[in-house]
């Protein structure tokens, strides 16, 4: 019983360390995913303190969205572009409807609120577009590079790459766009102090428009990137559940902190499918990154690159 | 000039600590019991008695203990369906490894096994909290799914996946699980259940454990200096609250479907709870109550809304619509009321204290 947790493992890893490797980039590349929909967890929580549970839903509803657009037969760019107007539009109304009345109310209570968005994005866009599973093909084939493959006998998928260089992209994109621009720094100050923001003359209504539009937006981006790896269908929603545990580890309002903590939860995660999973008895992905992230609050409750402020108990 | 406490002197501590001090309330709680006892045995069909009295009290008990989880102690649960699989799977292994053991003794073990559980997950709660919390009982949802799941012991090895409870004797005859039991028995075994632990939950509440809890809620800082130790009233708040989630976890199983499967133990059903007791009212056991009728009443009268207008709706649309619905009523109520249906209520007592005068 010990051999096959202590020992085997690491005897499979130490006799083919090419497959390891291999396990581990594939395991960093959707690392890279779960960070994507990480990314907007903790863009609106930096900006305005809201959890935000919808963006899940978010993602599932950009990516219905634009698949519907498309197979209405729309240009694929235009309805990239009419997607994230979309994604706007739905930030408007839940800055108007559901953040407005509640300001000045616990987190907690916005926590609920947005549980109650998840339902209603969930449930619209699946009445408007249909609940089938629809396939997404945005022309990068799943496949491994081959030469790489025959040079160094590694399999490492086309896809996989385009993902994490997308990502990439819209990190150092969203990197700028907080410390160079104008609309970032109020953004970063509304994160630093409420009162102190709004008392300099940065308007907090405008800004939260704003981070929710950014975090449509990078939910489009996650929603086109998974939806085109399992097709889109309402599992997308349960994306957000592997970007939970995610969080955890990185830490609420850090943005390298969500891209770090999604490498290790990624590529911990598929290294312990692969090696420990028979040993557990099989599909233990669905836990084993809140597992990790548990014993790792105990230790460390702000997360890898927190705020250390968190209040502890 | 119904309701009023005018008049009604207390003379002994006794009469001051009642449950209820007030006359009209005993009597409204009075009637309402011998409804429940009297009359809806006998105007209600079975379909009535198993589909919505059964889940109705089944849900109440889930949303009481996840109400003094998260409403009355104040940490926020999202693994309600974890627990209450966990209260399921022991009373099955029970049931099967006792056969001789009674339903109630049953019940009582699957819960006590529960609240151990909870209590190990409710540990992180000691470091850290809110939606750090939240996130880490979804820990619980996951991981003990995925143990019932996975691991064969749980049900007996059983190959079909599709696992029944065996059928169970309440007293002489009447039969409580299975094919012979009738609905009527389950009904009266479920509502003096939940008459019961509801009780218990009201009692527990008023006393000095319930009140360290809403300290610990209110302020964890203030409570801790006036001594309450947060360990205890934390990891009691989950024991406690997993204690009820477990018996309404091992109800459904046993009852109320009849078969034990960990597919009815979704992280929807944990939301499900979560907005009974947002509806219903955070901290309150009243609130509990509305909350589950208006959960498992909603669904129904939707379905059957279109077919009385005259549409015909296809049965996807109906469930997205359901989605939709509860999504805006949960916004709605969190807007509007933040406190519940249950506010609504005490609102409404307080108007009718003062009627027919303004104030």
């Amino acid at each position: 019983m010990m051999q096959a947790f202590l020992v085997d493992p690491f005897v499979v890893m130490y006799d083919a360390p090419i497959f390891f490797v291999e396990v581990f980039v594939s395991g960093l590349l959707s690392g890279v995913m779960y960070a994507l929909v990480a990314l907007g967890f903790v863009l609106i929580f930096k900006a305005s303190g809201v959890f935000n549970f919808a963006q899940g839903a978010m993602v599932l509803f950009a990516a219905l969205t634009f698949v519907g657009l498309w197979e209405l037969g729309v240009n694929p760019w235009l309805a990239l572009i009419l997607s994230a107007l979309t994604m706007i539009g739905v930030a408007f109304s839940v800055e108007r409807i559901v953040l407005r009345p509640l300001v000045n109310q616990d987190p907690i209570i916005f926590f609920m609120a947005t549980i109650g968005i998840t339902y209603f994005l969930d449930g619209f866009g699946q009445t408007i577009w249909g609940s089938e599973v629809r396939p997404l093909d945005i022309g990068i084939p799943n496949e491994p590079f081959m030469d790489f493959a025959d040079w160094s006998g590694l399999y490492i998928n086309k896809f996989d790459v385009f993902a994490a260089v997308v990502c990439s992209v819209l990190v150092a994109v969203l990197a700028g766009f907080f410390t160079k621009t104008k609309i970032g720094r109020a953004l970063r100050a509304v994160a630093d102090d409420h009162q102190a923001a709004l008392s300099v003359g940065i308007p907090l209504k405008t800004i939260w428009t704003i981070v929710w539009s950014v975090a449509g937006i990078v939910g489009l981006a996650a929603g086109i990137l998974w939806g085109s790896k399992l097709g889109v269908q309402f599992t997308l929603a349960l994306i957000a559940f592997k970007a939970l545990p995610v969080l955890i580890l990185g830490g609420f309002t850090s943005i390298p902190g969500a891209i770090i903590g999604g490498l290790i939860i990624g590529s911990g995660e598929k290294i312990a499918e692969v090696y420990w999973g028979d040993a557990f008895g099989g599909a233990i992905e669905d836990w084993f990154a809140y597992v990790v992230a548990l014993i790792f609050l105990l230790f460390r409750p702000q997360g890898l690159f927190g705020e250390k402020i968190i209040e502890r108990v | 000039m119904i309701y009023r406490e005018a008049g009604q002197f207390k003379t002994s501590y006794n009469s001051d600590q009642a449950l209820l001090p007030i006359a009209q309330d005993r009597f409204f709680v009075i009637g309402l019991l011998v409804v429940a006892y009297v009359v809806i045995p006998f105007v209600a069909n079975d379909y009535w008695l198993n589909s919505i009295f059964l889940q109705f009290f089944i849900f109440s008990l889930a949303a009481i203990g996840l109400n003094i989880l998260t409403g009355y102690a104040g940490q926020l649960s999202l693994g309600t369906g974890g627990f209450m699989a966990c209260g399921a799977f022991s009373a099955y292994k029970l049931a099967t490894s006792f056969p001789d053991m009674h339903i109630i003794i049953v019940l009582f073990i699957a819960g006590l096994i529960t609240a151990l559980v909870g209590m190990l997950f409710g540990i992180p709660s000691l470091r850290i909290k809110g939606f750090y919390l939240a996130v880490s009982t979804l820990a619980a949802q996951f991981f003990l799914l995925w143990l019932f799941n996975r691991v064969p012991w749980f049900t007996n090895y059983s190959s079909s996946g599709v696992i029944s409870p065996p059928p169970i004797k309440l007293i002489g005859d009447y039969y409580i699980t299975g094919t012979q039991a009738t609905n009527l028995t389950q009904y009266f075994f479920t509502l003096t259940l939940v008459v019961v632990m509801s009780l218990g939950a009201r009692n527990i509440i008023r006393g000095h454990i319930g009140r360290s809890w809403m300290a610990m809620r209110d302020m964890d800082i203030a409570a801790e200096i006036i001594g309450i130790s947060p360990l205890k009233a934390k990891l009691s708040a989950f024991a406690v609250s997993s204690f009820y989630c477990g018996i309404a976890g091992a109800l459904w199983a046993f009852l109320y479907t009849g078969t034990v499967e960990p597919l009815a133990f979704e992280i929807n059903q944990s939301f499900k709870i979560l907005f009974m007791i947002i509806i219903g009212g955070l901290g309150s056991i009243l609130g509990s109550f509305i909350g589950a009728a208006f959960i498992v009443v909603l669904p129904i009268f939707l379905n059957s809304a279109p077919a009385m207008l005259g549409l015909q709706l296809p049965g996807a649309l109906v469930t997205h619509i359901e989605f939709m619905v509860f999504g805006v009523l949960i916004v709605f109520f969190l807007i509007v009321e933040p406190h519940g249906l249950a506010r609504l209520w005490g609102i409404a007592k307080e108007k009718l204290r003062l009627w027919p005068f303004p104030y």
